[in-house]
């Protein structure tokens, strides 16, 4: 146990308990606004790990993220859902507990890209890619259509969470302990679940698998690696996550609609994952905050930002310049800094231990 | 029978329109063995240059000036940023040509704004009526003018030097560059040739019965990368013959949307994927891709 202990940094172990710290107590200074960019933020980090795993670690191109995440919110507003309520029309659903529902809507997810694997087993490099932009539209078909289930157009309202009959929801949010801030240590709990199954996936034998796999399937299958296994489970899983992701999503927004899962969030969370570093989990989580977190920043403060016009004036609005900037930050990333942020904080780190190990002192800038 | 035929005969010249496009995806894929996403932003420049410019300076030179721009923009978008990553992995290839179609886009989309740009073409919304079939002329016209292209199209590729050397990269980068053929140079023309391609393409894309260029019309152009997909990314025919089956597909279902309702509403737009994925299930690398390969 202790070997164990002092296998972690002291200096790394400090800096996650203060970061823990922080995010717990978050939610008594943020407003509405924030908080809910805080859930959209952790709803994204959650599905982007998946897509992490999967194009970093096992080079498979995915540009279907947006299907899985749709699954996983509309299997869990159809798991949890169902309730009649006079008078109104609602989709149909299975009425069980949102505990169950969540972890439904992920396996959902799974099973979601499991049923995709015939394709994605068989399928190499960029056609996979190509593939998957087929399952985006085609999900968004289903979405508009399978009105009994999906509620069209209109979309459907996502049941509360509720934990053991501690409900997630009462409260109009501010003055007392509201709906957002329980959502808020959900998703915390969530994420850092999260990140804890990717980094043993990455770091365990799984990974290395995937790895080979990525760098050549010639040496992977000789090593023993089962190649048409071992891609299938890759979407698998992070399918998985992208359901659960979804999953919070809805929980996070109330209320879907088929738009939301276009081709557009899609490449998202592509963005999302090469700002990060395509294949680093912590990389993932913290560029989730950064592409999600950006346009709110400028939405709220356009008036005080230079650049920055009002949406519908001509001028660059606030969604429109940070897609300027996600677009030149990915082509910067990629002719530069191919490792994106996990990348720069590692090079960074290793400059600051070479410092400190050299043995003439040099000043502290 | 009389809605079939007319439906196969624009169904075709819908379909020649796609081929274009998909010309594109697949010569700069056999050039650099890149799938270059920003294809559908390059032809959203030449269409909206056409469109800008043609009250002014006429349908026919507005059209050249669109081609001349989408081309220079592509090569420009090779030269400056795809040849220095030459040889690396695929994938981060396409997310970079992914990242390059996000800023032109958004730059495109941001000056088309809600209105919609008519491309100008002289034969407007007239419709030719051959025998018991009524035909829209800008399909004529496009199908004509797309049928002209492919022939000098397969024509070169068979013959000019520029049709040897560009295979000649396709098959064996490394041979062909000490035969002394410039890649770099080669890969240039292809990036700019697709983008011309594009943008002719992209002007009949937005002629009737479409109402001209908006700010969908990238993306709608996105269904041609299922046309070259069908086809197989290093074939010409394959790019042809998915342009077609493409074009057939989506008209038919468009055309046959109340006898098709169970499926749902919005068929045509997402048959061409459903096709993609049913050919990718049985031939993963497309009806006539070349299949990799691989010996130990």
């Amino acid at each position: 146990m202790s070997e164990r202990l002092n296998s972690i940094p002291r200096a790394a172990a400090v800096g996650f308990l203060a970061l823990a710290i922080v995010l717990a107590l978050l939610p008594l200074t943020l407003n509405a606004f924030w908080l809910q960019t805080g859930l959209f933020s952790m709803a994204a980090a959650i599905a982007a790990i998946g897509l992490t795993i999967l194009v970093g670690r096992a080079g498979q191109l995915s540009l279907g993220h947006a299907f899985f995440l749709a699954v996983g919110a509309y299997g869990y507003c159809y798991l949890a859902g169902g309730e009649e309520i006079p008078g109104v029309e609602s989709p149909a659903g299975l009425e069980l507990p949102p505990l169950l529902a969540l972890f439904g809507a992920m396996l959902l997810a799974g099973v979601a890209g499991l049923i995709f694997s015939p394709i994605a087993g068989r399928l190499h490099g960029i056609y996979l890619g190509i593939a998957s932009i087929g399952l985006v539209f085609l999900g968004q078909h289903i979405m508009f259509n399978a009105e009994a289930i999906t509620g069209g157009f209109n979309g459907r309202d996502a049941v509360d969470f509720s934990l053991f009959g501690f409900s997630f929801s009462d409260g109009e949010s501010r003055d007392d302990f509201g709906k957002l801030e329980k959502l808020w240590y959900l998703g915390l709990v969530l994420l850092a679940l999260s990140a804890w199954v990717a980094h043993n996936i990455v770091r365990g034998r799984p990974g290395r698998a995937l790895e080979t796999l990525r760098d050549s399937e010639v040496a992977a299958a000789t090593m023993g690696v089962d190649v048409h296994r071992a891609r299938a489970s890759a979407f698998m899983v992070s399918s998985m996550f992208a359901g659960l992701g979804g999953a919070f999503l809805a929980l996070a927004y109330g209320r879907i609609v088929p738009e939301t899962f276009g081709f557009v969030l899609s490449i998202e969370f592509l963005i999302i994952v090469v700002l990060g570093g395509l294949g680093s989990v912590n990389g993932a989580i913290l560029g989730a905050i950064i592409v999600i977190g950006l346009p709110q920043v400028f939405t709220n403060y356009a008036d005080s930002l230079p650049l920055v016009a009002e949406s519908g004036s001509g001028g660059v609005g606030p969604t429109q310049l940070s897609r300027y900037i996600f677009g030149i930050a990915i082509i910067a990333v990629l002719l530069t800094a191919r490792g994106g942020l996990a990348g720069i904080t590692r090079m960074l780190r290793a400059k600051y231990a070479a410092r400190r190990a050299s043995p003439v002192p040099t000043p502290a800038p | 029978m009389t809605q079939f035929i007319e439906l196969t005969i624009n169904g075709l010249s819908l379909g020649s329109i796609y081929a274009l496009i998909a010309f594109g995806f697949v010569l700069v894929y056999k050039a650099t063995g890149i799938i270059n996403f920003a294809h559908g932003s390059i032809l959203l420049l030449g269409a909206y240059v056409a469109a800008r410019t043609q009250a002014d300076i006429g349908f026919w030179p507005a059209m050249l000036l669109g081609a001349a721009s989408a081309a220079t923009l592509a090569a420009l978008v090779d030269v400056f940023i795809m040849r220095r990553l030459r040889g690396t992995e695929p994938n981060s290839l396409a997310i970079l040509t992914l990242g390059i179609d996000i800023v032109i886009a958004t730059d495109l989309i941001r000056r088309i704004g809600p209105d919609i740009f008519t491309s100008g073409a002289p034969w407007g919304s007239e419709v030719a009526r051959v025998g018991d079939y009524v035909i829209p002329e800008t399909r004529i016209a496009a199908a004509s003018i797309a049928i002209l292209i492919i022939s000098a199209f397969f024509l070169a590729f068979r013959y000019s030097d520029w049709g040897v050397a560009m295979r000649a990269a396709a098959t064996d980068g490394r041979t062909a560059a000490l035969m002394g053929i410039r890649l770099n140079r080669l890969a240039a023309g292809a990036w700019a040739l697709a983008g011309a391609l594009a943008a002719v393409a992209g002007v009949f894309f937005v002629s009737f019965p479409s109402p001209g260029v908006d700010n969908a019309t990238g993306l709608s152009a996105l269904a041609a990368i299922p046309a070259a997909v069908i086809g197989g990314l290093d074939s010409l025919i394959g790019a042809l013959v998915g342009g077609l089956i493409i074009g057939l597909v989506a008209t038919y279902c468009a055309g046959y949307q109340d006898e098709l309702s169970f499926l749902g509403r919005g068929l045509g737009e997402i048959a061409p994927y459903t096709v993609m994925l049913i050919v990718l299930l049985f031939r993963p690398a497309g009806l006539f891709g070349s299949r990799s390969v691989t010996r130990v």
